[in-house]
């Protein structure tokens, strides 16, 4: 039986998936010490930065969108930027009230 | 007579119809974010207040878990494509596993809540005050959401582990191992925001 390839794969070795979750659990462990700390306002951004930069090595790494056809990538980047520009929008109109 | 025998297959459009899926579930939590967002604003107080009874030990706890269930889907995946049955089928069970142990910490943590009446409904929780009820009711509502996409994603990785079992799932055709693998990292990817907005930002 022969199949239809369509694309080449990409095999990511082992080793950098355990790099990853070993950024992953510092950068997790990082956000739980800094928000104990008690930082204002500037604890939400934190958070949020260290959130934002987690989620990028799963998207990248573990979801494969690194080595994955560009079009994944620009749609990905397109939903965040409309998720973005609604949550944008949405805070402009209740802090302008 | 001589017949070649073609599967036709297409990876590519079987992923793009993954990853549109994927984004109707962005869009979903993405809602419920700015949902949360606003809420936060009006009851900052309250949300202050109400964010400090959730334990942190259990949500770090629970956080490290989906993400070695992330790393260990992920790597069998390359198992899959090296040919290692036996390895992937391994790492996908440690998957299940780590699965199973986020919902009891889930279920201990939720029961805790439910013991001291904090619940969606209760009239105990209404004595608090608007904000606590706006608070909890988002907290159990998006991390009842979110678990039901745990319970939805461990039955999806066991039907492609007996695929892979079966040998319908193999080192040529493994498009459904991956895709399987794109919806547990989501999930993973919605609970490494609500982690922070409901245990950390207090």
């Amino acid at each position: 039986m022969k199949s239809v390839e369509n694309e080449k794969n990409h095999i990511i070795p082992y080793k950098t998936f355990l790099y990853v979750l070993a950024v992953l659990i510092v950068l997790t462990l990082t956000s739980v010490t800094l928000t104990q700390i008690s930082l204002g306002a500037l604890t939400v951004t934190i958070a949020l930065i260290i959130a934002a930069i987690k989620s990028s090595f799963v998207l990248r790494i573990f979801m494969h969108l690194k080595f994955e056809n560009k079009m994944f990538s620009r749609a990905v980047i397109g939903v965040i930027m409309l998720l973005c520009a609604v949550i944008t929008v949405t805070l402009l109109d209740y802090l302008n009230r | 007579m001589s017949t070649i025998l073609v599967t036709h297959r297409d990876d590519l459009a079987s992923k793009t119809g993954m990853w549109l899926f994927l984004f109707t579930e962005m869009l979903l939590f993405g809602g419920l974010f700015i949902v949360y967002s606003v809420y936060r604003y009006r009851n900052p107080v309250a949300f202050h207040l109400a964010a400090q009874e959730l334990s942190v030990f259990i949500g770090t706890i629970n956080t490290i878990i989906l993400l070695i269930s992330s790393t260990t889907i992920a790597m069998s995946i390359t198992a899959i494509q090296k040919n290692n049955k036996k390895l992937a089928l391994l790492l996908l069970g440690i998957t299940v596993i780590l699965g199973l142990a986020f919902l009891v910490n889930k279920y201990f943590e939720w029961g805790e809540h439910i013991k001291e009446h904090i619940y969606p409904g209760s009239s105990i929780l209404a004595l608090r005050g608007h904000g606590d009820v706006l608070f909890y009711g988002l907290y159990f509502f998006m991390t009842g959401l979110h678990a039901l996409h745990i319970i939805i994603g461990l039955v999806f990785i066991l039907v492609i582990a007996t695929s892979i079992l079966r040998d319908k799932i193999n080192s040529e055709n493994y498009v459904l191992l991956e895709n399987s693998g794109l919806y547990w990292h989501l999930v993973d990817l919605i609970w490494i925001f609500l982690f922070p907005l409901f245990y950390l930002i207090t």
